[in-house]
C-alpha cells in the first residue's frame, strides 16, 4: 500500500493524475496555487501526460475549461475565493452548457476586508450556478472525491460540472497520511472518459451556448440542470458504493458520526467537522448523547438522507463557515427549510455562525454549542444566531481599532488628522 | 496525542523541522498531521509550524492551543508578543529554548508553569551566511529526541525522505546537525508526554459576547492616517543588522537608500542613516553598496554594543 504525508493541496493533485486528466487550464491564487504547481511539475517532468495552459484570469481560466471540455476531453482546474468569484459568470455558463468537468476550490474568506485563512463564503457563492459541490474534511478524502467527481460529472445521464472543496491552511497546506490507490485501480474506477454527444470539433461544427427568447425553451433548459442535479444523488449513491467496493472507503451523501442513539447533533460542512468529531468523542465520554452529520454532497442537496438522519432527535447544532449578510448562516437556512415539516423533524435547530477567516472553534466552543442547544431544546424555543466570538477577541479589535485611529463611541482615541 | 509547536522565524525552516518530525513520527508508525502556519511570506518575521502525533486516527485540527511541547529556534523570538511561544502552556508544557542563558534563568524570567529545556544547538551556524537554514534539522533532531519514540535511524530517515530536492552535501549537513541535536537532547529522552483532549465533563465556559453595532466610521476597515505602519517595529524580524563604516562612505546616498526595499535608509546630511525600527537586516543595501561601506552585524552583538554603550 502506498501511503505517504500528503498536504491536501497536493492531494488534489494526486487526483487529477490519477484520473488522468487531459487538460488544465490555470491561473494562481493562495492558498490553491500548490496544486497546480505540482501538476505543472508532473507535466514537465513527463509522469503525466496532459496539457496545461496558464490563462490570463480565473474568468479566462474556466471558459477555457469549459471550451476543452466540449470538444471532449478530460478537464481539471483549480481557484480559491477571489478567483471563484471572478470566474463565477462562467460557473453558471458552463452548467448551462452541461460539459463535465473537475473544479477544485480551496476555501478562503472573501474581501474585503482580504484574508488568506478559510471559511465557506466562496465556495457558497457558488451553490446556486448549477456545479455539484462535494465538500472535504480530510486530506484523503480529497484525493478520493476527484475519483468519484469525474465519475459524477461525466455519467451520462449528469453531464455537470463537479466542484470539489477543501479548506485553505486547515487541509490545503496541512499533511496527513494519505493513501495513493493504484493507478491501474485508479483507472480503471474512474474508467475512460465517452465523451458521447460532447464532441465539439472542427469537423463537426455544433452551436454551444445558443440563446433562446421566450420563458418556454429558457425554462426547459434551466430545469432540466436541476432534475439533472437531482438525479445525481441516486448516481452518486451508485459511485460511491462503486468507490467502497475497489477502495474500501465509504463516502455516503451525509457522513453520520457517532449518530446512533444521539438526542442531539452538530451538523457542519469541512475540514472543522473533524474538530466536531473529536467534541462528539469528548461529550459522548462525558455522557452526552450527541452525533455529528457532515454533508459532503451539497449540491444536489442530500434532502431524504437528511430527514431520515435527522427524524426523532431533540435538536441539532448547524455550524456554518460563513454569513450571509442581512440573514445568517446559509447551511442553517438549508437544513430548516429541508427539514420544516417533515415527520419527526427536530423542534429546534440552533444556528451558530464560527469559523470566519479561518478563526479557530475550540473545543470548549462545541461543548458550550451542545450546552446551549440542550438549553433551547428544554424551553423548545429556537434560539437567535450566535456568532462564536469572545471578548477577549472584541478587546484585541479593540486595540487594533485604536492603532487604525477609528473613532470609537465609548471613548476610544479620537484623532484629528 | 503529542502536540508540538516549533517556533522560528520564516527562513529558519519551522516549516522543514515539522515536516522532518512529520514524517519521522509517520516512519515510526503514528498517526500524524503537521502544518506550518504563517501569515503573507515574511521572512524573518515570527512564524510556527506544529505536529500532533498518536497511535489513532487524529481528528484534532489547526492550531495547537495546548501544547506538550515548545520548541524555538532562537531566543531573541520570546520576548515578541506577535511570536506568541508562550500562547497556551500548561503545566505538562516542555518548553526548550536555543539560548545561550541557562534554563533556570528563563523559568524565573518567563515564570513558565512547565519544564524548560534550554541549550545552544545553533550558535555554530547562527554567524555564518546561510547557517539559519539548518535551524529546522537542528530543532527536530531534538524534538525527536524528547519525545523519546523516535529512534535515530527513523530520524535520518525523515530527513532523506523531506530532502529530496537538494544535494547530496546539503542533506548530510542536515543530518549532521539533527544528529548532533538528538544526541544532546537524549539525556532528556521521553520527557515529553502525550497529552489527553479537552475534558467535557467540566470545562471553562467561552466567554461568547454578542458583538456591538458600531457606526460605519468605526466598523469599516479602514486604517485612519498616514504612517500607522511605522508603528509596527519590523526591525523585531531582524536577527543580523547592517551597520555604515562612516569612514568608507563616500556620501553619495542614493545607492543604499534607493535599492532598501522598506524605505529604511534616509539621507540626511549628505550621509545615509539606517532606520533600525524598521530595517529587516535583509543585508541588500550591503551588496549594492559600491564602496563596500555597510558591514554586517549580529544582532545580539550589536544589542550588546548598544547596551554597553
Amino acid at each position: 500500500m502506498n501511503k505517504q504525508m500528503l498536504t491536501g493541496n497536493v492531494a488534489a493533485a494526486w487526483g487529477a493524475r490519477l484520473a488522468g486528466i487531459d487538460y488544465l487550464p490555470a491561473f494562481p491564487i493562495s492558498p490553491q496555487t500548490e496544486i497546480i504547481e505540482t501538476v505543472a511539475e508532473w507535466i514537465d517532468t513527463g509522469v503525466m501526460d496532459a496539457t496545461m495552459t496558464t490563462l490570463d484570469s480565473e474568468h479566462s481560466m474556466l471558459t477555457a475549461a469549459g471550451g476543452a471540455a466540449a470538444t471532449g476531453v478530460r478537464v481539471f482546474t483549480a481557484t480559491s475565493s477571489q478567483g471563484l468569484l471572478y470566474g463565477m459568470e462562467m460557473m453558471y455558463a458552463l452548467a448551462g452548457w452541461r460539459v463535465p468537468l473537475v473544479l477544485i476550490n480551496v476555501s478562503r474568506g472573501l474581501g474585503a476586508p482580504i484574508t488568506l485563512e478559510p471559511d465557506h463564503n466562496d465556495v457558497l457563492a457558488a451553490r446556486d450556478s448549477g456545479f455539484l459541490q462535494l465538500h472535504c474534511s480530510t486530506c484523503q478524502e480529497i484525493l478520493d472525491s476527484i475519483l468519484i467527481a469525474f465519475r459524477l460529472a461525466e455519467d451520462k445521464r449528469i453531464r455537470l460540472p463537479v466542484l470539489v472543496n477543501l479548506d485553505g491552511f486547515y487541509l490545503s497546506y496541512t499533511r496527513e497520511p494519505v493513501i495513493i490507490p493504484e493507478p491501474k485501480e485508479a483507472r480503471d474506477f474512474v474508467g475512460p472518459y465517452d465523451p458521447g454527444t460532447v464532441r465539439f470539433k472542427a469537423d463537426a461544427p455544433i452551436s454551444e451556448a445558443v440563446a433562446v427568447l421566450g420563458g418556454e425553451a429558457y425554462s426547459y433548459f434551466r430545469y432540466e440542470v436541476q432534475v439533472a442535479a437531482r438525479k445525481a444523488l441516486e448516481v452518486y449513491e451508485e459511485i460511491a458504493a462503486e468507490f467502497q467496493a475497489a477502495f474500501g472507503r465509504s463516502y455516503d451523501k451525509i457522513d453520520a458520526y457517532r449518530a446512533d442513539g444521539a438526542e442531539y447533533l452538530f451538523l457542519m460542512i469541512g475540514s472543522f467537522a473533524t474538530k466536531a468529531m473529536d467534541a462528539v468523542d469528548q461529550l459522548r465520554a462525558a455522557g452526552w448523547k450527541i452525533g455529528l452529520l457532515r454533508p459532503r454532497l451539497l449540491r444536489p442537496f442530500p434532502d431524504r438522507d437528511l430527514r431520515i438522519l435527522a427524524a426523532g432527535r431533540k435538536g441539532i447544532a448547524v455550524v456554518d463557515q460563513n454569513l450571509s449578510f442581512g440573514r445568517g448562516g446559509i447551511l442553517h437556512t438549508e437544513v430548516t427549510s429541508s427539514l420544516y415539516g417533515q415527520p419527526g423533524a427536530p423542534p429546534v435547530i440552533a444556528g451558530f455562525v464560527g469559523g470566519l477567516g479561518g478563526r479557530d472553534i475550540a473545543a470548549e466552543e462545541f461543548y458550550q454549542m451542545a450546552e446551549d442547544l440542550k438549553k433551547a431544546c428544554r424551553k423548545g424555543v429556537q434560539p437567535p444566531m450566535r456568532l462564536l466570538y469572545t471578548a477577549g477577541e472584541l478587546t484585541a479589535m479593540r486595540k487594533l481599532q485604536t492603532i487604525a485611529h477609528a473613532v470609537r463611541p465609548e471613548g476610544g482615541r479620537d484623532e484629528k488628522h | 496525542m503529542y502536540r508540538i509547536r516549533f517556533h522560528g522565524r520564516g527562513g529558519q525552516g519551522m516549516k522543514m523541522a515539522s515536516h522532518i518530525l512529520g514524517t519521522a513520527f509517520f516512519l515510526a508508525g503514528f498517526e500524524v498531521q503537521d502544518a506550518p502556519r504563517f501569515g503573507a511570506e515574511r521572512r524573518g518575521a515570527p512564524i510556527f509550524a506544529y505536529v500532533r502525533a498518536q497511535r489513532d486516527p487524529i481528528k484534532e485540527r489547526g492550531i495547537i492551543s495546548h501544547p506538550g511541547l515548545i520548541l524555538v529556534a532562537d531566543e531573541s523570538l520570546v520576548p515578541m508578543p506577535a511570536a506568541g511561544i508562550l500562547d497556551g502552556v500548561e503545566k505538562s508544557s516542555v518548553l526548550f529554548l536555543n539560548s545561550r542563558e541557562d534554563a533556570a534563568t528563563w523559568k524565573k524570567r518567563l515564570n513558565f508553569p512547565g519544564k524548560i529545556l534550554a541549550m545552544d544547538l545553533i550558535g555554530a551556524d547562527l554567524n555564518v551566511p546561510g547557517g539559519q537554514r539548518f535551524f529546522g534539522a537542528i530543532c527536530a533532531g531534538a524534538a525527536a529526541a524528547l519525545v523519546g519514540v523516535i529512534p535515530e535511524d527513523i530520524l535520518l530517515q525523515a530527513i532523506e525522505a523531506e530532502l529530496t530536492h537538494v544535494e547530496a552535501e546539503v542533506i548530510r549537513e542536515n543530518k549532521t546537525r539533527a544528529l548532533a541535536a538528538f544526541q544532546a537532547m537524549m539525556e532528556y529522552s521521553g520527557i515529553v508526554k502525550e497529552g489527553g483532549g479537552r475534558q467535557a465533563a467540566k470545562f471553562k465556559k467561552p466567554e461568547w459576547i454578542e458583538v456591538p453595532f458600531d457606526e460605519a466610521g468605526v466598523s469599516a476597515p479602514a486604517i485612519h492616517g498616514s504612517r500607522t505602519s511605522e508603528l509596527m517595529k519590523t526591525g523585531a524580524w531582524r536577527l543580523r543588522r547592517p551597520v555604515i563604516n562612516t569612514s568608507r562612505c563616500k556620501g553619495c546616498w542614493w545607492v543604499c537608500s534607493t535599492f532598501c526595499p522598506d524605505s529604511a535608509i534616509v539621507a540626511k546630511d549628505g550621509r545615509p542613516h539606517i532606520d533600525y525600527d524598521h530595517c529587516k537586516g535583509c543585508m541588500i543595501c550591503m551588496v549594492q553598496c559600491s564602496a563596500h561601506a555597510i558591514t554586517l552585524v549580529n544582532e545580539y552583538e550589536a544589542e550588546e554594543a548598544d547596551k554597553s554603550e
